[in-house]
């Protein structure tokens, strides 16, 4: 037993020892400010999870490398990373977490699923919450003043999706797969209505989960249905296995998917079968943002390649510190109405909140796998700026024009 | 007709590569009595391995197979020395504790495994490069591909030789003696320590070729492939009897048939009222089932006899 207790010994001393290093050294002149950011870290979302996290990352130090004065006081930003593991019971947990340690705002989470029921925690403790990611309708309409989001929600993107199924891609009969979470689902439900409005035969409706690897046995099922388009609702590490699988049964339907299937990601994994796959995203493409191609530097030359939502995550984290600076106040009180009345030009477009905290502006764009790449195929639905529902901006300037 | 094929073959390959890490899992709980719940994140690491090189090697002109087959000969003595490694410091230490201490440090391991290997390989996707035959051949509309009848086949091989290993060589007889009294079989002259060490060894390498398999088959590897694969893989384990290497066969390809079945047949069986999302469900209700009639599994005696 000597040893196992030589052990124990070093693992305390280690323990002991980042304790150490944890302690935080403030002057008083110096006013820490803490942001949470959650998404999944672990588990197999953890590529995108990393991508959000990278996101706010890059605002906090551009912000803290410029020096922002707030209230008279020298600003530092904290950011705090939590890991939510895609769990919506994990995301409850990491955001009482957050509320305990005081967090001045929260960027997050990534999933639908783990936004929503962690919202209700930081709507009763006051915190102001920013989604990069969550588009599933509930999340902003639970009537909680502080829920922001900065990309569009599912209803349009499910509407644009199947409009674009039964028009552009000329489905009659369409098969629909879902992950069952709350992202997922909402999709693929709204994808549905959209299909059947269209004028498009629901053939199956299938189901599996977001950590799910096998595919075959709802496959072999929806190849017996005989379906000209198959639509997943969920993520790019089922949608890669999916689309590879779905070719080794024969099945030959055309594969359309959402923000979680336009992915890097998606395209390494389902490798040659990813050619001909269309996805869409809400919002612009990367090279037609406003200042898509500029961040794209700054975040490639310090963390590699960008998955989807890295943008979303620096635009909700720049968001909230031109709030605050907006406010000349930290404090969630009086920086929460500046926050709902903001107009700014994000590296995504620019950012406006109606009155549920939904992003204005409804563009969503298709892609299409082509040569390996995500290649834009067109923007659709309004692309209504914020100047368009002509609301006075709280500064009194006037709204941003109309770019994109 | 075509689609109910279909699905058996789906059934057979889902129940073979469950089966694949079953044995593992059985190998250990028949020598040790102990719940490996690393075994999964052996398997992990055993796939992470032998991508790395398979990767390494895939721009060369040497043909598909043999690259995987260099990838597999350098993950088995990776996982052979990983699985050594983790008896020696996580499982030998822990002998003689409570079983609950050893299999609260087993789930320890694998969460040190899972971590280390998100570190090493990072949290993306790690892909397998299209070098094994996975072009479907149609038989009567289904279809199955050469690398899904060579893991049946597979599977199958590597039950009968352990089979063979444990009741027909001397390593075996060894084994048994260990599982039936450590103590006795100490004083018998059986050195404990080298048996224990070996069950580790050959159930780690079964790992590597487990890891090898489900990697090539899906075309990815991720950290995190090993739990969730872990925990179908014990399920199937309990299901055909756990210490019972044929059981491990049959758990796996029952608990194979019943998820593939399960998923595509509820609906219709239900008119509607249960969908594909019951799939797992439908598995583990089977699984109380088994569980209710025959605690043991389906296979289990021995276990009874022995205890």
């Amino acid at each position: 037993m000597k040893y196992s207790s030589a052990c124990a010994f070093a693992i305390l001393a280690a323990a002991l020892g980042l304790l150490g290093c944890g302690k935080e050294q403030t002057s008083s002149s110096e006013l820490v400010v803490k942001i949470g950011s959650v998404a999944p870290l672990t588990g197999p979302q953890a590529h995108l999870g990393k991508d959000n996290d990278n996101g706010a990352r890059l605002a906090i130090d551009e912000v803290n490398a410029t020096g922002v004065t707030i209230g008279g006081k020298k600003v530092k930003f904290e950011l705090i990373s939590e890991d939510d593991q895609a769990d919506p019971k994990t995301a409850t947990i990491v955001a009482q977490k957050l509320v305990d340690q005081k967090v001045n705002a929260v960027i997050g989470h990534l999933n639908s699923g783990a936004t929503i029921p962690a919202s209700k925690i930081y709507h009763d403790a006051g915190v102001v919450q920013i989604s990069p990611s969550a588009t599933a309708i509930p999340y902003t309409q639970q009537g909680f003043k502080n829920a922001f989001r900065v990309m569009t929600n599912d209803e349009q993107q499910g509407k644009v999706l199947g409009e674009f199924a039964v028009k552009q891609m000329a489905a009659k009969k369409i098969a629909i797969i879902d992950d069952r979470t709350a992202y997922g689902q909402g999709l693929a439900d709204q994808f549905e209505k959209a299909a059947k409005a269209g004028g498009a035969e629901i053939l199956a409706r299938e189901y599996t989960t977001d950590r799910a690897t096998d595919f075959l046995a709802i496959l072999t099922t929806i190849k017996g249905r005989q379906p000209d388009l198959v639509f997943y609702g969920g993520m790019d590490a089922q949608a890669g296995p999916m689309v590879k699988q779905m070719r080794s049964l024969g099945l030959n339907a055309k594969f359309l998917g959402g923000d979680g299937t336009q992915s890097k990601e998606f395209i390494k994994i389902a490798g040659a079968d990813a050619e001909g796959v269309t996805a869409s995203t809400p919002g612009l493409p990367m090279e037609k943002m406003p200042g898509g191609s500029e961040f794209l530097k700054k975040f490639e030359s310090k963390y590699g390649k960008i998955q989807i939502y890295a943008p979303y995550a620096y635009d909700a984290a720049m968001t909230l510190v031109e709030a605050m600076k907006k406010a000349d106040s930290v404090e969630p009180a009086k920086y929460l109405p500046v926050l709902a009345q903001i107009q700014r030009n994000g590296v995504t477009g620019p950012i406006a909140f109606d009155a549920k905290g939904d992003v204005k502006g409804g563009a969503v764009t298709l892609y299409q796998v082509k040569g390996g790449n995500w290649v834009p195929l067109q923007t659709m639905g309004q692309e209504a700026p914020p100047a368009a529902d002509a609301q006075p901006a709280a500064d009194g300037k006037s709204p941003l024009s109309a770019g994109y | 007709m075509d689609i109910f094929l279909q699905q058996i073959i789906n059934g057979v390959v889902l129940g073979s590569i469950y089966a694949l890490v079953a044995l593992g899992y059985t190998m250990v709980y028949g020598i040790l009595g102990l719940i490996n719940f690393a075994h999964g994140e052996v398997v992990m690491i055993g796939a992470m391995v032998a991508l790395a090189v398979i990767n390494a090697l895939s721009g060369t002109a040497l043909p598909g197979p043999v690259i995987v087959l260099l990838g597999l000969l350098v993950a088995m003595p990776t996982c052979m020395a990983l699985g050594y490694g983790i008896e020696r410091i996580a499982y030998r230490p822990l002998r003689h504790a409570p079983r609950l201490a050893a299999l609260i440090t087993a789930i320890g391991v694998s969460i040190v495994l899972q971590n280390s290997a998100m570190i090493i390989w990072g949290r993306q996707y790690i892909t397998f490069p299209p070098l094994l035959p996975i072009k479907p051949h149609f038989i009567a509309g289904a279809a199955i591909s050469d690398l899904q009848i060579f893991i049946v086949l597979l599977a199958a091989v590597i039950m009968v030789g352990l089979l063979f290993l444990v009741h027909r060589t001397r390593l075996g007889r060894a084994m048994r003696a260990t599982a039936q009294n450590a103590e006795v079989a100490g004083l018998m002259g059986v050195n404990i320590n080298t048996i224990i060490s070996i069950t580790f060894v050959v159930g780690s390498a079964l790992a590597a070729v487990a890891g090898v398999m489900v990697s090539g088959y899906y075309g990815l590897a991720h950290y995190y492939m090993g739990f969730s694969l872990g925990l179908k893989a014990f399920t199937a384990a309990v299901l055909g009897g756990i210490g019972n290497l044929g059981g491990a066969m049959l758990g796996g390809l029952l608990l194979g048939l019943i998820e593939s079945l399960g998923a595509g047949y509820i609906g219709s069986l239900t008119g509607g009222f249960l969908g594909s999302n019951y799939q797992d469900v439908f598995a583990f209700f089977v699984l109380i089932l088994v569980l209710v009639f025959r605690p043991s599994g389906l296979l289990g005696e021995r276990i009874a006899e022995r205890t």
